[in-house]
């Protein structure tokens, strides 16, 4: 078990200074910020609002996160796939699933990173007004998770191919796919021709309606589960993509 | 114990309906270097990913130092040193931390891991790009680089897929001698087309084309069984029209009369026979009745590149 802890931390390890090895680790934390903090006081009118909360920062997490999870997870697989590498990595002494669990840890732990980074606007409010910590704190740990789902589905798509371009593409039509399902844009094509169970399954995938539960400081276990099983999932199925496609 | 490190047996692996690799057995002993030939495509990479376990074969067995790689992958692949087709390595990495990884991956200590990062960079002649990344690198460098992972764990196994692709022949030349160097106590497996490479350092080689294992012999026993009956060359300096060529062929007595062009007023007129050894005396004495200019008159004898043609060529007409 201490082996094998160890190499998947090897494997995290290699990818988390990967991000920082490259330009690409300050470009996305610097876009990350900027957009997170520019949508929050020009969009989400942080101080028109009037309120000490994060709603108006921890709102667009979602729409943020479409288009930067799949930015930091599509290199995951495609690249190692497009370089060849994946055939270095299969042949060392370890499990597909370490390789893809050390890769999935190394892009969420960047986007904890990230997250941290953002704690000025959380010492702002507090500056300003009083805001409930608390569901601060959940909105964190919410946002993180949601992120989770995102770049786990990314890694997962990434196995796909060996083009990091598609691999974004297809990781941001698949997660806003996810959340919108559920709106009634997406809710209504499916009830038509659907029995309602498969409705509500639908509708009780959408990450915007599980996050906007979590804003308002409900922390229930349903979007626990949700979101932990969706990585859960998504993990797995990225194992089998990798065996599948590791040759092609 | 079987002193077999490799020992894989009826291997096979299609790709749809493309049979890539088609019912191979194969055994390395411990200080051999198997040369593994064929032309492109001939599914000597697909078997060396079987080896490797990079590919599943569809059927046949794989014992890696007697142990299973199919049940015990994770131990049967720590025998094993692998350099990928192209020497894949991260471009991004310096060698340093690469080889580093990579031995951490295999399981090395600390202590051991930097003794043996000491070995690679006197060993394969890494110091002087040491922490540069690699992308900054030469081909050279970088297909050493990937010897350097292959080997930094000492593995027993050895298995390189065109080491020495791409490299100039003074690269060329230090890759077989440091490969010679290793071989003494380690069973290596390299792949080529080129052929000189499998004289230069292999104690055995394996033919295989569509798949197919044609010859698994010795090169010297490869050129005593398949070698062509000697060719006799002679050179003249005189043109030599239809007619003319059509004389020489009738009147020198041998099966296989050619006659090649090799410049404005050179020809090569080439002899030989399957059945018997040709006279050179005897050619030569034809081909004076013709009042030819000869400049030289030579034995070819045949190589183990023609023997490879034969070989790789026969299997596929029949």
């Amino acid at each position: 078990m201490k082996i094998y802890l160890e190499k998947t931390y090897i494997i995290f390890d290699r990818e988390l200074k990967g991000y920082f090895r490259t330009p690409l680790a300050s470009i996305f934390l610097l876009v990350f910020l900027a957009l997170s903090s520019g949508m929050t006081f020009f969009l989400g009118r942080f101080f028109e609002r009037d309120q000490a909360d994060l709603t108006a920062f921890f709102a667009w997490h979602p729409w943020l996160f479409l288009i930067l999870m799949p930015a930091i997870g599509m290199r995951l697989w495609a690249e190692e796939r497009r370089s060849g590498t994946i055939e270095l990595l299969i042949t060392l002494p370890v499990t597909n699933m370490q390789l893809v669990i050390g890769k999935f840890l190394a892009s969420w732990i960047f986007t904890l990173i990230a997250l941290i980074l953002t704690m000025p606007i959380w010492v702002t409010v507090n500056y300003l007004g009083d805001p409930d910590n608390n569901v601060i704190l959940i909105s964190y740990i919410g946002s993180w998770l949601m992120a989770g789902a995102f770049l786990a589905l990314t890694s997962c798509l990434s196995a796909l191919t060996k083009n990091q371009v598609i691999a974004f593409i297809i990781s941001s039509i698949s997660g806003f796919v996810l959340i919108m399902a559920g709106f009634n844009l997406v809710l209504s094509s499916v009830r038509s021709w659907t029995p309602t169970w498969v409705t509500e399954t639908v509708g009780s995938m959408s990450f915007l309606s599980h996050f906007s539960r979590i804003q308002m400081g409900v922390f229930d276990l349903r979007t626990l589960i949700f979101f932990v099983s969706m990585i859960i999932l998504c993990i797995w199925i990225n194992v089998q993509l990798v065996q599948i496609k590791k040759a092609d | 114990m079987s002193s077999k490190l490799i020992d894989a047996k009826n291997l096979k692996k299609s790709f749809g309906e493309f049979i890539a690799v088609d019912n191979i057995d194969l055994n390395v002993l411990r200080g051999e270097v198997v040369g593994f030939l064929g032309p492109n495509g001939a599914g000597k990479s697909t078997t060396m990913k079987m080896l490797t376990g990079f590919l599943e074969p569809d059927s046949g067995d794989i014992l890696i130092n007697n142990v299973d790689l199919k049940s015990n992958p994770l131990k049967a692949k720590e025998f094993i040193g692998y350099l990928p087709e192209g020497a894949p390595s991260y471009s991004d990495m310096n060698v340093l931390e690469f080889l580093s990884f990579v031995g951490k991956m295999r399981g090395l200590n600390k202590k051991l891991l930097t003794t043996r990062l000491d070995e690679m960079a006197i060993q394969i002649s890494l110091k002087e790009v040491w922490n540069k990344p690699i992308e900054t690198l030469s081909k050279g460098f970088k297909r050493r680089v990937g010897i350097a992972q292959a080997l930094i764990h000492d593995p027993d196994i050895l298995i390189l897929d065109e080491p020495t692709d791409g490299l100039d022949p003074n690269q060329k030349h230090e890759m077989r001698n440091l490969i010679k160097t290793i071989s003494k106590n380690k069973a290596i497996v390299i792949s080529t087309h080129i052929l000189e490479e499998v004289e230069a350092v292999c104690s055995r080689a394996m033919i295989i084309a569509d798949g197919k294992l044609l010859a698994n012999e010795t090169p010297a026993n490869l050129e005593k069984q398949f070698a062509n009956k000697d060719i006799i060359s002679i050179k003249v300096f005189n043109k030599i029209n239809a007619v003319l060529a059509k004389n020489l062929k009738s009147s020198i007595n041998y099966g296989d009369v050619k006659i090649e062009k090799l410049d404005k007023d050179t020809n090569r007129i080439l002899v030989s026979d399957d059945k018997k050894t040709p006279e050179l005396n005897a050619v030569l004495k034809q081909v004076n009745k013709f009042k030819l200019n000869i400049i030289e008159a030579s034995f070819v004898k045949s190589n183990l590149e023609e023997i490879f043609r034969k070989i790789t060529t026969t299997n596929a007409s029949s």
